[in-house]
Order: structure tokens, then sequence, then C-alpha cells
């Protein structure tokens, strides 16, 4: 079997440019800022000098305590966590063109959460969220399954197929939600959002910190799953608990991200094939600068979109559909330039 | 040059014809069909002021004619310029395009106000916009040249994506009274089509039709492909154009007509290549337009008569139609 290597693997220059240290310490510091920056956005005037002052009857304080705070936390555990997934996803695809909003993988959640509001309207969250993962998780075998009986696994093909079958899903979800108007709930899960985010309505992101953990510790694993079956057998690895585990990470990292905050697209797309553009593709060094690059550009589109239209906000996950859109055109044409 | 006079490598591209009938018998079969289900549509469970219903009737047909026509042909001539069996206009974006462009005058003017501001000047309107964006993305992805078809495909697809992006978010700064008229903007509909459109895009068809009944001669032989067509004396950037300034006002009519139906052309157009015995454009036209015609007339009439439905047949559409688009992927239809 011929697999054309993605574009970002073809070793240029660039790619195997190791990044000093320096550079780590610079984007760490430009996260934390980012961070410091996005407490003190907002309508309320939460800012150190109202903090500090006398005057202050501990509004202030409260607003960043329930509020500010988690919202901030919430930001950066589904930046790292949607950016880890889809890496993970790239390497159990061995596609660099593949991530778990182009490949149905959250509009399966989204069918199991609709599924889960339709039948069991009470529902608690973890429920729902547990109902999410198992649709994921079906929609994502799914996907692999339909990828193995591709007779050319052309790199293109295999986004190609993916964006199908999410939409084949999409309009089976459409298709109920219309009857049981759910249309504009549909919406909300539909674009990530932090702007309900406060203290006791996050707090299942930490499951996905914990998620991203357990790939960064399995991540070279995955790297062998993505060879095939016979290869990782070779190596002693059990190919099936390989890739049962990827496919949990990833459905329950796309399930509770969408159930919490909605979906977040492109983000699982973009930040990988950027970290191997700058530092090639190491996967156990590259986890960590997924993670950290995730959290930046989540946050940063999230401090975007609190500041265009202040005092109103416009959803981070609409800011990322147009950055990220943009950003695939770009990997794309890049892609074709290269090959050319 | 006349379609007889084609040199054998044509005449010898036979494809499998799923039975043994001639295209012209399935032609004449076809026609059958379409007449039996118009006939059945304009009159079963016929009650009530006739004079009432007997137009509105006539208005969905016709409606519903239009858009096989404009659909069947304006995706077998797109997939004969870009060599390929899988891609389509609708597929490229359109169908977001339409949603944003709803969503952006809902928006900016209001839902009463768009609603109210006349059928004639929205449709012109919007006509005039998707073509203007077809043309351009056709122009610089097709003439080009060298560009492969996966990547115009995805590109496509992420140029719809971006549409939707923009689209969800003006969304979000509607209220929700005036989202719920807006949804019913957003899925293809037989059922509110003006009679006053039907007739600006009936001319707009036909001159579109006018426009490729001119080179229809070409038609064949630009399907071998740029360098054979090229060395058999057709002007092949100038046809291609052509076709495709063609293919970009068909498909806006039939889509501000009735709304995005996605992958309608690509189930037609894979069933006509089917049924056709031999590729040529004189068959696999007419067949592509009249199987268009019984797959929206039956489909509308099992949906309203059988299931009690309204507008679920674009949704139902669109779920066979990926699926049938995954199983061309699959074959290896598309390389």
């Amino acid at each position: 079997m011929i697999t054309a290597t993605p574009p970002a693997e073809a070793g240029s220059a660039t790619a195997r440019r190791r990044f000093p240290a320096l550079h780590a310490v610079l984007a760490v510091l430009a996260v934390v800022a980012l961070s410091v920056a996005s407490l003190f956005i907002g309508v309320s005037d939460v800012s150190p000098a109202a903090l500090l002052s006398d005057s202050d009857d501990g509004t202030a304080g409260r607003i960043l305590l329930i509020s500010r705070i988690p919202r901030t936390l919430a930001i950066l555990l589904t930046g790292m966590a949607v950016g880890v997934a889809g890496l993970i996803l790239q390497l159990m695809a061995r596609n660099k063109f593949v991530e778990p909003s182009t490949v149905g993988t959250v509009e399966s959640a989204m069918l199991g959460i609709l599924v889960v509001t339709v039948l069991v309207p009470a529902a608690p969250l973890l429920a729902k969220m547990g109902v999410a993962a198992v649709f994921a998780v079906a929609g994502t075998a799914l996907f692999l399954l339909v990828l193995r009986r591709i007779p050319l696994r052309n790199t293109l093909i295999v986004p190609l197929v993916g964006i199908m079958l999410g939409g084949i899903i999409g309009a089976v979800t459409t298709f109920c939600a219309y009857r049981f108007d759910l249309l504009q709930s549909l919406n909300s899960w539909m674009i990530g959002d932090f702007s309900g985010v406060i203290a006791g309505r996050y707090e299942f992101l930490w499951l996905v910190g914990a998620l991203t953990a357990a790939g960064y510790f399995a991540a070279d694993r995955f790297t062998v799953a993505g060879m095939g079956s016979e290869f990782t057998t070779n190596l002693g690895l059990n190919y099936r608990a390989v890739m049962s585990l990827g496919l949990v990470i990833v459905s329950l990292i796309s399930a509770v991200v969408v159930v919490t905050v909605g979906a977040v697209p492109f983000l699982g797309l973009v930040v990988p094939n950027l970290v191997s553009i700058l530092i090639g593709d190491n996967v156990r060094r590259s986890v960590p600068w997924v993670a950290l690059l995730g959290a930046g550009l989540v946050l940063l589109c999230d401090v975007l979109g609190r500041l265009i239209r202040f005092p109103y906000e416009i959803p981070v996950g609409t800011v990322l559909s147009v950055v990220g859109a943009a950003g695939f055109l770009y990997l794309l044409l890049r892609s074709r330039r290269r090959v050319a | 040059m006349s379609p007889d006079a084609l040199p054998p490598a044509l005449a010898s591209r036979r494809r499998r014809p799923v039975r043994s009938l001639s295209p012209r018998t399935w032609i004449l079969v076809l026609s059958l069909a379409t007449a039996a289900l118009i006939v059945t549509f304009m009159t079963i469970g016929l009650s009530g002021n006739l004079g009432y219903v007997l137009p509105l009737r006539a208005t969905k047909v016709a409606s519903m004619l239009l858009v096989a026509y404009a659909v069947g042909i304006s995706t077998v001539l797109f997939q004969t310029v870009t060599g390929n069996r899988i891609l389509t206009p609708s597929i490229m974006g359109f169908d977001a395009l339409y949603i944003l462009l709803q969503t952006f005058l809902a928006f900016t003017i209001g839902t009463q106000a768009l609603l109210t501001m006349g059928a004639g000047t929205r449709f012109i309107m919007e006509v005039v916009l998707m073509v203007g964006f077809s043309w351009l993305l056709y122009r610089w992805l097709f003439i080009g040249g060298g560009k492969s078809l996966h990547l115009v495909l995805l590109i496509g697809i992420i140029f719809g994506t971006l549409f939707r992006g923009i689209s969800s978010l003006l969304q979000r700064l509607i209220d929700p009274s005036e989202f719920v008229v807006l949804q019913d903007l957003f899925f293809a509909s037989f059922n509110n089509v003006e009679a006053s459109l039907l007739g600006v895009a009936a001319l707009a068809i036909l001159a579109a039709s006018a426009a490729g009944w001119r080179i229809r001669n070409r038609f064949d032989v630009l399907s071998l492909g740029r360098e054979t067509s090229l060395s058999l004396g057709v002007d092949h950037k100038g046809t291609v154009t052509q076709v495709l300034v063609i293919c970009s006002v068909l498909v806006a009519v039939s889509t501000a007509l009735v709304g995005p139906i996605t992958f309608f052309g690509l189930l037609v157009a894979s069933l006509a290549y089917q049924l056709s015995a031999v590729f040529r454009h004189a068959y696999v036209l007419p067949i592509a337009v009249l199987l268009g015609a019984i797959a929206l007339l039956g489909g509308q009439l099992i949906l309203e008569r059988v299931f009690g439905f309204d507008t679920a047949l674009s949704i139902v559409i669109e779920f066979v139609g990926g699926i049938v688009f995954i199983a061309l992927l699959l074959k290896g239809s598309i390389k």
C-alpha cells in the first residue's frame, strides 16, 4: 500500500529546525500573559486596582473566583485537550488533515446529546456526557473502518471522507432537531462558547485535562498503531488495545468539550500542523507544544471575541471557525505548492 | 460536428448498462413515468376549491421540474468539464453561501423586511451574488489547471465551512423569534415557492439553455479530456468557461428558488451514467433531468401522502446522497 506522505512530514529545513528553550519560555510567558489578560477583561470591573481598593465590598473578588478564573481555566483545558485529541487522531488515521470535528466525532457527540435530550430531557449532565461519548466512539470507529476500506489512501481523500461522514451524521442530527424544535439549542452545541462558564459548570473539563495527560504518555504508541495492525503486533504492542485507547481518549475529549462549551472547530487540525512545521514530528516532543499552542490559540480567540464587539461577546467557536478555515485553506494550498 | 461523427474512441467508451434497455428506450420509459407522476401529483386527493388548489399544485410541479432540469443539466455538464464523476457545483459551497446570504439579509434588514421586499428583488439579488461567487471560484480552481480534484473538493468544502461560520455568528446575534422565520428559509421546500419567481427562474434557465444549445456539439468532445479536445480542434478554455457560466446560472437559480439541496445532483448524475449505455450527452442529459423529476415528484408525493411531512425532502436527499458519495469514494470512482 502506498501512502502519500503528508506534506508537513516531508522533512524540510524548517521542520528539522530545533526550537531552543528560549522559545518555550517565551511561549509559556505569552500564554500566562494572555491568561492574566483574560482574567481582567469583561463587563464588570475586575482589575487589580478594584481588587485592592478599600471601597471594594468583595464583589470584584467574587466575580474573579466565580466567573473569571473558571472561564480562563476552562479555556486552557479545552485548548490543550482539543489540540492533543487532534494530534492523536492524526496519528491513528496517519493523515495530517483530520481532526475530531472533520471526521464525524463531534457530530456524533452532538447526535448523542440530542438523543438524550429528546428521550430523557431530565437526564443529568453526566449521563448526557456518557451518551455523547458512546456516540462519539461509534462515529470515530465508523470513520476509521471506512478509512481502512478506501482503495486509494490519498492524503486528501481521507479528510474528504471524514467531512462527508460528518455531514451525513449532521444531516440526521439536523433532521431530528428540526422535527423536535431544538434547532436553536443545537446551534449552541455547534459553536464553542465560554460565556456560560462559571464555577460549578466547567469542572468536567478537568477530566479532559487528565485525558490529555494520558494522551501524552501513550503518544508514541499511537504513531505505531497508525502504521497498521501487523506492524504494531510485530513491535509487541496490542493493536486493538492501543486503537481503543486512542478512540476513547479522542471521543471522551470531544464529548465532554461539546457538552460543556460546544464544538471548537479546526483547533485540532491547525495546531498540530503548526507544531509539526515548527519543531517537527517527534511526538513526545510535540505533545507539550500542541497543548501549549492549543491553549494559547483558544485564549487569544476568546479574548478577541470579547473585545471585537465590547461589551457584547462573539463566541470563540465562531472566531475559531473563521481563523481555522483560513488556516486549513492555507495548509491545503501550501502542501500543494510543496508537493508540486 | 454531429454526435454520430464522433471518433471511435468515444463510441468505445461504453459503460456497463444496468439493464439491456437502450438509452432511447430509457428516455421514453422515464418520460412516461414523469408524466404519470405529474398527473398523480395534480389529481390525488383532489377536493375543495379547485380554483385555489390546482394553481398551487401546478406551481409546485413547475418548480420541481425547473429544479430537476437545472440540477440535472448543471451537474452533468460540470462533471464533463471538470473530468470527474463526483464533483458537483453544490458540493463546492453553494448551499452555505445561500444560507450566509439569507442570514446576512435577515441580520441587516430584518426578516420582516426580507419577506416583504418583494420576491423578485430578493431572487435577482441572490442569483447575481451566487453567480458572481461561483464564477470566481470555478475560474480560480479550474482555469488555472493542474490542481488535483481532491484539493478542489476540499477547498470548496472549506469555503462552505467558512460561510457557515460567519452565518452562525450572525444567527447568534438575531433574536429567537426572528430566527424561527429565518430557519424556514434554510431548508429546500417546494411549498413556499412564489409563483412570480417561477417566471424569472424559467427565463434565466431558458437563457442558459440557449447558450448551452449553441455549443451542444462540443460536450461529448470535452468529456474526452483537455488534450484530446484540443487536438480535435475545440477551443477548450473558451468552451469550459462558457459551460461554467451556464452551470453557475443554473445552480444559482435552483438554489435561490427552493434552497440548498447539496447531493441531489450527485445522485441524479450517478444514476444517469448507469442507465445510459453509451456516454453521450444527448442521452445522459435528458435521462438525468427525467430522473431528477421522478425523484422530486415521487419523493414529495410519498413524503406528503404517506408520511405527512412538509419540508423534509431535502434532508432525506442529503442523507441518501451523502451515503452515495462515500460509496463512490470507496468504489474508487474518484481518482
